[in-house]
C-alpha cells in the first residue's frame, strides 16, 4: 500500500518535470522565434560591429542553440529571469509590480462569478427544462458567446458615459493615483491602511464594472458545470430514497447533493480563477488596468523578448499548479478518490 | 408546419435521386433534426447566412468598404447608413458584410490544420500506446497547460502580427483538445473484434488508422471542431483588437473593434456592430455545436 502510493507520487513527479521541461523549450523557441536581435535591442541602432560582438558574447547570442537553451535554464534556476528591454529592470519585478492590480481585479471577478453561477446552477439543475432554466442556459450562452473586450466597451459607454454610475478606464481617477502609499500593491487594502476613504470609495468604484464584466465569463463557465454536476447527482437513486423517506425537498438538495458537488466545485472554481488571466489580458486593455495582462501585450507589441518569455512561462507554471491544486483537492477532500 | 415542410421536401429528394446516397440522406436526416430544435436551428441558420454573405458580399455590400468619405465621418445611423459610419466615412455595414470573407478563411484555414492534425496525433497515440502515446500526450498536455488566447498570443509576438501569423497562431493552439478527443474515441474501440479482423487479414497499421479508425472518431471530432470555432472566432477577434491579428484597413471585425475604441464614448455604433456580429457568430457556432452533438451522438438520447 506504501510502497504504491510512493511509485503514484514519483510518476505524478516525473510528469510534471517533463511538462516543465517542455514548457520551458516552448517558451525558448517563442523567445528565439521573435523576430528581434537581442543583441541589437540592448546596444541600438547605430552601435559598431566590435560592441556588437562584444555584447553577443556575453549574453551568448553566438552559442550554439541548444547551449543557448542549457543557459537560459541555468539562469532561470539562478532566479534570473531577464532584464526587460523597455524598462530596464528585472522581468521578475515588473511582473511582481503588476500582479496585484490583476490579483485585485480577478479576485472580485471570481467572487462575483462564484456567487452567482453556483446559487444559478443548482437553480438551473433543480428546474431542469422550466422556463428559468431556459433563461439561466441563455446567460450563460451568451456569457460563453461574447467577445469579453466588446462587453467591457459597451458596459463603459452605458454605465460610465451615458449613466456616470461607475469609474471610467484605470484603479483610481488621475487625481487620486500616488494618494496612497503603496504598502501590499493591493490599492483597496493600501488605501483602507492609509485610512483614506475617498481613494478607496474611487477604487471600488472603478473596480466594479470590469469585475463584474470579468466575472460573468466565469459565471457562466461555473452555472454550466454546476448545473451538470447537480444533474448528475440529482439523477441517481439515494436522491429518490430521501425523498422517499419523507425529507424535505430543500434538504435532500442541500444535504445530500450539494454535499457531493463540493468538491468538485471547488476545483471548477480554482480552475476558473486561472482562466481569468485569459479575460484579463483583453479587460485590462479596454479598461487601461495597469496589470499583468497589459503587461504582457504591451511587451509582445514591442518585442520586448524577456518579458514575453517571462510571462508566457508564468502563465504556464500557474495552470500546471491549478491543475495539481485542483487534482489534490479531490484526493484531500473526496475520500472515494483515494 | 415548417417541420412538415420540410419532411415532404426531404421525400421529395429522395424521390428524386433515383440512387439514393446514404450519406447523402444521413446528411439530410441531421439537418432535419437540427432545423427541428430552435436553438441548433438558429445556429444553422446564421452560419449559413454568413456563408452566403461571405459569397456575395459585393451584391450584398451598399458600399464600398474602404471608400473613405471625410466630409461623412462618425455619423449614426440612418436610412443611408444603416450601421452608421467610421472616423473615416466608411460604411460600417458594408464593412462588417465583407468582414464575414475574413471570418470565413479563418474558420476555414484553421479547421483544415486543427481537424487533420488532431485526428492524427490523437489517433496514432491512441493506436500504439507505449512511449509514442506517452510523448503525444505530453506534448498535447502542455499545449493545454495554457489559456488559447495567451498563447496564440505569445505565437504571434514570436511569428510577428498580422492576420496570416494570426490563423497559424490560432491552428496551433486549437488542435490539443482534438487530439485528446480523437486518443480517448481510438481507445475505446482499439480493441474491437473488427479491428482484429483486420489486422488478422493483413492490414497495415496505416490502413486500419485511415479506413476504421479516423471514421469512428469523426463525428464527435466534427461536434468538437464546430464547438471550437466558437472560440476560434472570440481568438481572431481579441487578437485583432489587440493590434496583433489582422490590420486596419482589413474590415476585421476585432480590428474594427479596436479602430473605433478611441471615438466610441460618443459613438457607440463604432464597437456595438462588429461586436455584436462577433457575438452572433459565435453563439451560432456553440448552438450548432451543441445541436450536432445531441443528432450525432446517439448516447445523449
Amino acid at each position: 500500500m506504501k510502497s504504491e502510493s510512493f511509485t503514484a507520487f514519483g510518476r505524478q513527479a516525473g510528469t510534471i518535470f517533463v511538462t516543465l521541461v517542455g514548457l520551458l523549450v516552448l517558451t525558448f523557441c517563442i523567445g528565439r522565434m521573435m523576430p528581434v536581435d537581442p543583441v541589437r535591442a540592448i546596444i541600438g541602432e547605430e552601435a559598431d560591429q566590435a560592441t556588437y560582438e562584444m555584447v553577443a558574447e556575453r549574453i551568448g547570442a553566438n552559442l550554439p542553440i541548444y547551449q543557448q537553451f542549457f543557459r537560459y535554464v541555468s539562469d532561470l534556476l539562478h532566479g534570473d529571469f531577464g532584464t526587460s528591454i523597455r524598462t530596464g529592470q528585472p522581468v521578475i519585478n515588473d511582473i511582481l509590480h503588476v500582479m496585484p492590480a490583476t490579483i485585485e481585479l480577478a479576485t472580485f471577478a471570481i467572487l462575483f462569478g462564484a456567487g452567482l453561477g453556483i446559487p444559478l446552477g443548482i437553480l438551473a439543475a433543480v428546474k431542469r427544462n422550466k422556463p428559468i432554466d431556459h433563461v439561466i442556459r441563455f446567460l450563460t450562452l451568451i456569457g460563453h458567446s461574447m467577445p469579453i473586450f466588446w462587453t467591457g466597451m459597451i458596459g463603459l459607454i452605458i454605465f460610465y458615459a451615458v449613466l456616470d454610475l461607475v469609474g471610467g478606464g484605470g484603479r483610481v481617477s488621475d487625481f487620486y493615483i500616488g494618494m496612497v502609499p503603496e504598502t501590499t500593491g493591493f490599492l483597496l487594502i493600501d488605501s483602507l491602511i492609509a485610512g483614506d476613504w475617498e481613494v478607496f470609495w474611487d477604487a471600488v468604484n472603478h473596480l466594479l464594472l470590469p469585475a463584474s464584466i470579468l466575472g460573468y465569463s466565469s459565471m457562466a463557465y461555473i452555472t454550466r458545470m454546476t448545473r451538470s454536476f447537480m444533474l448528475d447527482q440529482l439523477n441517481q437513486e439515494y436522491i429518490t430514497t430521501a425523498r422517499v423517506k419523507g425529507l424535505s425537498k430543500n434538504r435532500t438538495i442541500w444535504h445530500h447533493a450539494f454535499a457531493n458537488i463540493r468538491v468538485q466545485l471547488v476545483t471548477i472554481v480554482a480552475l476558473a480563477y486561472g482562466s481569468l488571466l485569459e479575460g484579463a489580458v483583453l479587460i485590462e486593455t479596454v479598461f487601461s488596468w495597469p496589470g499583468f495582462g497589459q503587461y504582457i501585450t504591451n511587451n509582445m507589441l514591442i518585442g520586448d523578448m524577456n518579458a514575453v518569455m517571462t510571462c508566457v512561462l508564468l502563465v504556464g507554471i500557474i495552470f500546471i499548479a491549478l491543475n495539481l491544486l485542483s487534482d489534490a483537492l479531490y484526493k484531500i477532500f473526496d475520500p472515494r478518490t483515494r | 408546419m415548417a417541420i412538415e415542410t420540410l419532411n415532404t421536401q426531404d421525400r421529395g429528394m429522395s424521390a428524386l435521386l433515383s440512387n439514393p446516397n446514404s450519406s447523402l440522406r444521413r446528411l439530410m436526416a441531421i439537418i432535419r433534426e437540427l432545423l427541428g430544435n430552435p436553438s441548433s436551428g438558429f445556429g444553422l441558420i446564421v452560419i449559413t447566412i454568413l456563408l452566403l454573405t461571405a459569397l456575395v458580399a459585393p451584391l450584398l455590400a451598399p458600399y464600398d468598404p474602404n471608400a473613405v468619405n471625410l466630409g461623412n465621418v462618425l455619423q449614426p445611423p440612418s436610412a443611408a447608413h444603416w450601421f452608421g459610419t467610421d472616423e473615416l466615412g466608411r460604411d460600417i455595414m458594408s464593412r462588417i458584410i465583407y468582414g464575414t470573407r475574413i471570418s470565413l478563411t479563418i474558420i476555414t484555414i484553421v479547421s483544415v490544420i486543427v481537424g487533420p492534425v488532431g485526428l492524427l496525433v490523437g489517433t496514432t497515440a491512441g493506436y500504439f500506446g507505449g512511449w509514442y502515446d506517452t510523448v503525444m500526450m505530453r506534448i498535447t498536455d502542455i499545449f493545454l497547460s495554457f489559456p488559447s488566447l495567451i498563447l496564440s498570443l505569445a505565437f504571434v509576438a514570436a511569428l510577428g502580427a498580422g492576420l496570416e501569423n494570426a490563423i497559424i497562431a490560432i491552428g496551433l493552439t486549437a488542435w490539443p483538445p482534438i487530439a485528446r478527443l480523437a486518443r480517448a474515441e481510438t481507445l475505446t474501440f482499439r480493441n474491437a473484434d473488427y479491428i482484429s479482423a483486420s489486422r488478422m487479414q493483413g492490414a497495415s497499421s496505416l490502413r486500419i488508422i485511415v479506413k476504421s479508425i479516423v471514421p469512428m472518431c469523426m463525428p464527435s471530432v466534427l461536434v468538437r471542431i464546430t464547438l471550437s470555432m466558437a472560440t476560434v472566432i472570440l481568438t481572431a477577434a481579441g487578437l485583432g483588437f489587440l493590434g496583433l491579428g489582422a490590420q486596419p484597413p482589413l474590415p476585421e471585425w476585432g480590428a474594427m473593434i479596436a479602430t473605433g475604441r478611441r471615438y466610441m464614448l460618443d459613438n457607440w455604433w463604432l464597437v456595438a456592430f462588429p461586436g455584436g456580429a462577433i457575438l452572433l457568430v459565435s453563439l451560432a457556432f456553440n448552438l450548432l455545436g451543441d445541436g450536432l452533438r445531441d443528432a450525432l451522438d446517439p448516447k445523449q438520447h
